[in-house]
């Protein structure tokens, strides 16, 4: 909504300056988003007519001007400006003004010739961002009159950036209403008294869709002068509201849309044929808009028709070939009342947005059409004379709002604040309510523009907001305070990330929406999860893995230089779009050298080993496993289910060289996601008997096939622990010379504790030999020689 | 050799070791077994009685001496040798650490976490709830009936199943509310969507809802919580702030929250567009309606929620100046915030 403070002050007009009535709005709820003067900071520029203009005898594209400014004597300017001739009145500077961005007029020879001031284009004055020539005054204008004066250029263009609650301000009279009750002033009135009807005409009109077209007024206007031309002071007002004056009925019309709220429209009454009638269109029509528009009209729109079809789709926009055009004559005006429900969503739905849906998408007064007719008529009477006849009414109306219960000791419970009962009835008075005592309460009646309060939450509102939010209290922090649970064996997705961080992983956070390309080499079960309305394609699915968001960062970082890559991120997934679909992962990609490039260590390439390294951090205490599989966009020899218990909760792996050379990748990077649910769910600790004797060691290096995987080899001996291992863990890997082709050599610790006697040796031999003979069973292990 | 004489060598022989095997070999040639003191005491027994002792005294004395001048001899050597040693082993202790570098949290994360200890440490638990949500959720529930025009400032992303992306997190609020019990004090952060993308909108950013629901939770319980949580947010003990109305269909009264500009400190300046302010965040007392469709007496029980924008108090916090550097995952820029 955008309006001038001049306008709004002939309104109501309250003691503050431009600035405080800004405060006021905004610290009101209607949140002022711009204020800037309609014209630039100038002084000395008076309104002034050109006497004689002769061509400058030195330039080609001067002219030198004889200038009344309505002092003694004309006086000579040079002026370059092509429009500038005898007889225009506009504008000009004198010696000693001052114009936007501080330049000074002085007399000044231009070209040989003395120059006692500066004609001015409305650039020049700050009124316009771009002018072609000087500016060009009405024949009436008052020479020596101050141009600030003349054009009124003491104002502002207020912007107000309004919540949807609010379509009652959406009018220069709703916020004069509001400033008025926030600051108790005057209101001045409106003249919407019936207009004398001088004729008899009307045009007939017909109701078929009562619930989205409750109210339709209508008056016919004979015999408007076409050759008649709105007048300065409402074109102003159009222009400082963004409207374009078009012609002077629909400068009227558009004129009540901002000064009451009511959206019109002007029919050309030769161009009707047959009654008006408001209806829902019909599957099949179409209709041409003012803005040259053809749309296929859908069933659950409300249009205005006559015998010929659809007009005007209601509240929206009217239709080419109905409306007022410089040749007529006739006028048939359209003053209605349309639900909001009939009308919100629709000019969305075509791709409009207009001021007219804007305000009946909002709700309009359902009571103002039979007075923005009358004031509609009396200014149409004004500018382009003409004969007004009756106003037809039809529609059964809109019912008045029921008086909303009020109880003022809720209203203290909510707002935490003790404010009186009076003072609140007074508040709600201010604002057009009529308030009267009932109950343990009040019974406040709210006025017709007052639409949006239908509850006694909303009159709660209305207190806090013209009392002030600021002037409510704030209160200190209250409350019982009940500690916490907290299960010792949690780890927060926070600890998880910190513990990833001090491991040099680096956060990411990358879109939950990626390109079905990528997404589908990530997501093993070949669905997919496209939005209907993706901002571009490369964002055009919900992503089935995080994997798709991580490969993406690398190529990102590899663009930019950075080779070395440890990220991780902590997101969801969408297996579909059910809720207990969205699982929470955490997934990380390795890439480039396993450490940063340092003097203190070979360079190395990372491995599959430096991201197990990770995982196996995260899971802390947990039993993970790795168990070989298959994974489609994993290096199928690279690539392991991890496992918790038996249970599936992630992948681990490098990327398979076919994706690693589809996406330009020279080094495979290794990945890994997990299911979140799976690292945060730990266990507090728990004791067990410390040895106190000292452990044996014996070390067993083994000879077994390539194939065999060691983890077996750890669970086999694990899973049937002899009684006397405290501990079997491997320590080395071995192929290459000493060693057969084919096969590789593992080295293995046991740790032989007893927690109450020294072992002997036999002890210690029968237990080392079963375990050997656990590994040769299985496995067939071989001592190594 | 004379005693004199024998002392004299036995200095010079000394000094002449330069290390501790040589300066034990000296030392035998005076204090060994067929050394020339060991010898000058053997030749004792060849001296009269009465010669003897004098002349043993005068030989223990010069064994002394010798010993003395053996021991002096012996820790300067090993003063050198370790002196040596350290020299040999100095390192270069400007050289920097081996191994891993530092990793580090996204700016978010920080920020997020930031938050969620700010509200945990005064009772709050942290909610989550899904991504991609139902209408219901999102906005029927929030009572944004459809075609509310409040919809329309949404910029909604849907799903062909008819399904949508969140556009706030307040569906939380509703999940919550329909599974506990009054009294209720939750945080809920997470990702949220709509369908916009300029200098100034990514079409995925991060929210914290917060929602507090007991039988007298007021709007001026509201002003004082969120009052103090900016002030700890930005560590700033006086941190002005200011509630203007506002309008959001799942409650009422609404509130927009102002703190007064951190780069600025209200002067004016491009951030807060020359205003001293900057909106951070909306909130107002929880919609009775919305208390109608979880089921909780609007009678008996009231609250208030919240909601706030994370990429905008990590901008303003760290002087971040683009919004969509959040999301470019640019190393860069990541590190800055290890």
């Amino acid at each position: 909504m955008q309006f001038s403070e001049s306008w709004l002050r002939s309104l109501v007009n309250p003691a503050l300056d431009t600035r405080q009535l800004g405060h006021l709005l905004t610290m009101a709820g209607l949140e002022v988003e711009a204020m800037e003067p309609v014209a630039g900071a100038f002084t000395n520029v008076v309104v002034a007519e050109i006497l004689s203009a002769e061509k400058h005898p030195n330039a080609d594209r001067l002219q030198v001007c004889q200038v009344n400014t309505g002092g003694d004597a004309p006086l000579t300017i040079v002026c370059g400006a092509p429009n500038a001739r005898a007889g225009l009145k506009t504008a000009c500077a004198l010696v000693g003004a001052e114009l936007p961005g501080n330049f000074q007029i002085k007399q000044a020879k231009v070209r040989g010739v003395e120059s006692f001031g500066m004609l001015c284009s409305a650039k020049e004055l700050g009124i316009v961002e771009a002018a072609d020539g000087i500016l060009e005054l009405a024949a009436d204008a008052l020479v020596g009159q101050s141009i600030r004066q003349y054009l009124d250029l003491d104002d502002t263009r207020i912007t107000l950036k309004l919540t949807p609650n609010r379509g009652d301000c959406l009018s220069v009279m709703g916020i004069a209403r509001e400033t008025a009750a926030l600051t108790a002033s005057p209101l001045e009135y409106i003249d919407c008294s019936a207009v004398g009807v001088s004729v008899t005409d009307t045009h007939p009109v017909q109701i078929e869709a009562e619930a989205a077209c409750p109210r339709y007024c209508g008056r016919v206007i004979r015999g408007i002068d076409p050759a008649a031309r709105t007048p300065a002071w409402m074109a102003r007002r159009l222009e400082r509201s963004g409207l374009r004056p078009i012609h002077p009925v629909v400068d009227v019309t558009n004129y009540l849309l901002l000064e009451l709220g009511q959206p019109m429209h002007g029919f050309d009454l030769a161009r009707l044929q047959g009654p008006i009638c408001a209806r829902m269109a019909r599957s099949g029509e179409k209709l041409e808009l003012l803005n040259g528009q053809t749309l296929e009209l859908q069933p659950d729109s409300l249009v205005i028709a006559d015998d010929s079809g659809p007009l005007a789709l209601a509240g929206i926009m009217g239709g080419q070939g109905s409306g007022v055009t410089a040749d007529t004559c006739d006028v048939f005006l359209e003053a209605a009342h349309f639900a909001p429900e009939a009308i919100a969503g629709r000019a969305r739905a075509y791709g409009l947005s207009t001021d007219s849906s804007h305000r009946f998408e909002r709700g309009v007064d359902p009571q103002l059409p039979a007075f923005a007719i009358e004031r509609a008529t009396r200014l149409i009477l004004d500018i382009c004379g003409g004969q007004a006849g009756p106003v037809i009414s039809v529609g059964p109306g809109v019912a008045p709002a029921a008086a909303i219960p009020f109880r003022p000791a809720r209203a203290r419970r909510i707002l935490g604040f003790d404010l009186a009962d009076d003072a609140m009835a007074d508040i709600l008075r201010r604002l057009g309510m009529n308030v009267e005592a009932a109950g343990e309460g009040f019974l406040a009646l709210a006025p017709s523009h007052r639409f949006d309060l239908t509850r006694e939450v909303d009159l709660i509102e209305e207190i806090a907001r013209v009392h002030g939010y600021d002037n409510l209290p704030a209160a200190a922090l209250r409350g019982e305070h009940a500690m916490l649970p907290a299960a010792e064996g949690a780890r927060p997705a926070i600890e998880l990330k910190k513990l990833m961080a001090a491991r040099g992983n680096q956060e990411i956070i990358t879109y939950s929406f990626i390109s079905a390309e990528l997404d589908a080499d990530f997501r093993a079960d070949g669905q997919t999860l496209p939005l209907l309305n993706p901002i571009a394609s490369q964002m055009g699915v919900m992503r089935g893995s995080l994997l798709g968001g991580l490969i993406q960062t690398l190529r990102h970082n590899l663009n930019h230089g950075q080779e070395r890559l440890k990220v991780f991120e902590v997101g969801r997934a969408f297996i579909s779009d059910q809720s207990a679909d969205q699982p929470l992962r955490l997934a990380a990609l390795r890439h480039g050298a396993a450490a940063p490039e340092q003097w203190g260590e070979a360079a190395r390439g990372v491995d599959f080993f430096d991201l197990r390294a990770d995982l196996e951090a995260l899971f802390g205490a947990q039993a993970v496993n790795f168990r070989p599989e298959i994974h489609p966009a994993l290096h199928p020899g690279q690539c392991a289910r991890v496992l918790l218990g038996e249970t599936p909760v992630g992948w681990i792996g490098t990327l398979h060289p076919r994706l690693t050379q589809k996406y330009g990748f020279i080094k495979a990077p290794v990945l890994c996601e997990i299911a979140l649910d799976a690292l945060t769910h730990g266990l507090a600790p728990r004791y067990s008997a410390v040895a106190r004797l000292p452990a044996v060691r014996r070390d067993l290096a083994v000879v077994v096939d390539n194939a065999i995987a060691a983890g077996d080899m750890l669970a086999a001996v694990n899973a049937a622990r002899p009684s006397l291992v405290a501990d079997f863990a491997l320590f080395d890997l071995y192929q290459g010379k000493g060693v057969d082709e084919g096969k590789k050599s593992l080295a293995f610790k046991v740790l032989l504790q007893h927690t109450e006697k020294t072992l002997t040796d036999s002890e210690i031999d029968e237990t080392v030999q079963s375990v050997l003979a656990i590994l040769n069973k299985n496995f067939n292990a071989s001592l190594r020689g | 050799m004379t005693l004199d004489e024998i002392l004299k060598d036995a200095e010079q022989a000394f000094a002449a070791a330069g290390n501790l095997p040589t300066l034990d070999q000296v030392k035998a040639r005076y204090l060994g077994k067929t050394g020339a003191i060991t010898e000058q005491m053997k030749a004792l027994g060849g001296l009269p009685p009465e010669e003897r002792k004098t002349a043993g005294a005068r030989i223990n004395l010069v064994k002394d001496q010798v010993e003395a001048l053996l021991k002096t001899r012996r820790e300067a050597i090993q003063t050198a040798e370790l002196e040596k040693q350290l020299a040999a082993e100095a390192l270069d202790v400007t050289l920097p650490g081996r191994g891993e570098g530092a990793g580090g949290l996204h700016p978010v994360t920080r920020t997020l976490a930031r938050i969620e200890a700010l509200f945990t440490s005064i009772g709050f638990t942290v909610a989550d709830g899904p991504e991609i949500e139902t209408d219901f959720y999102n906005f029927t529930a929030l009572n944004i009936p459809e075609n509310h025009p409040a919809r329309a400032m949404h910029d909604t992303f849907y799903m062909q199943s008819g399904t949508l992306l969140r556009t706030h997190t307040s569906p939380v609020q509703v999940h919550y509310m329909q599974a506990h019990e009054a009294p209720i004090r939750i945080i809920a952060p997470g990702r949220v969507y709509r369908c916009d993308s300029d200098v100034t909108h990514t079409p995925m950013f991060h929210q914290v809802e917060g929602l507090w629901v007991d039988e007298s939770a007021s709007f001026a319980d509201l002003k004082g919580l969120l009052a103090d949580f900016m002030a700890r947010f930005f560590e700033r003990d006086s941190l002005p702030v200011r509630f203007r109305p506002s309008f959001f269909p799942f409650t009422e009264p609404s509130a927009e929250m102002d703190i007064g500009c951190v780069i600025c400190e209200g002067a004016g300046c491009r951030v807060c567009s020359h205003t001293g302010w900057l909106e951070v965040l909306g909130c107002g007392m929880v919609h009775p309606n919305v208390f109608g469709h979880v089921g909780i007496d609007a009678e008996r029980y009231q609250g208030f929620a919240f909601g706030l924008g994370v990429e905008r108090l990590a901008m303003l916090r760290y002087g971040v100046d683009d919004l969509r550097l959040f999301f470019e995952n640019d190393l860069r820029f990541l590190k800055q915030f290890a």
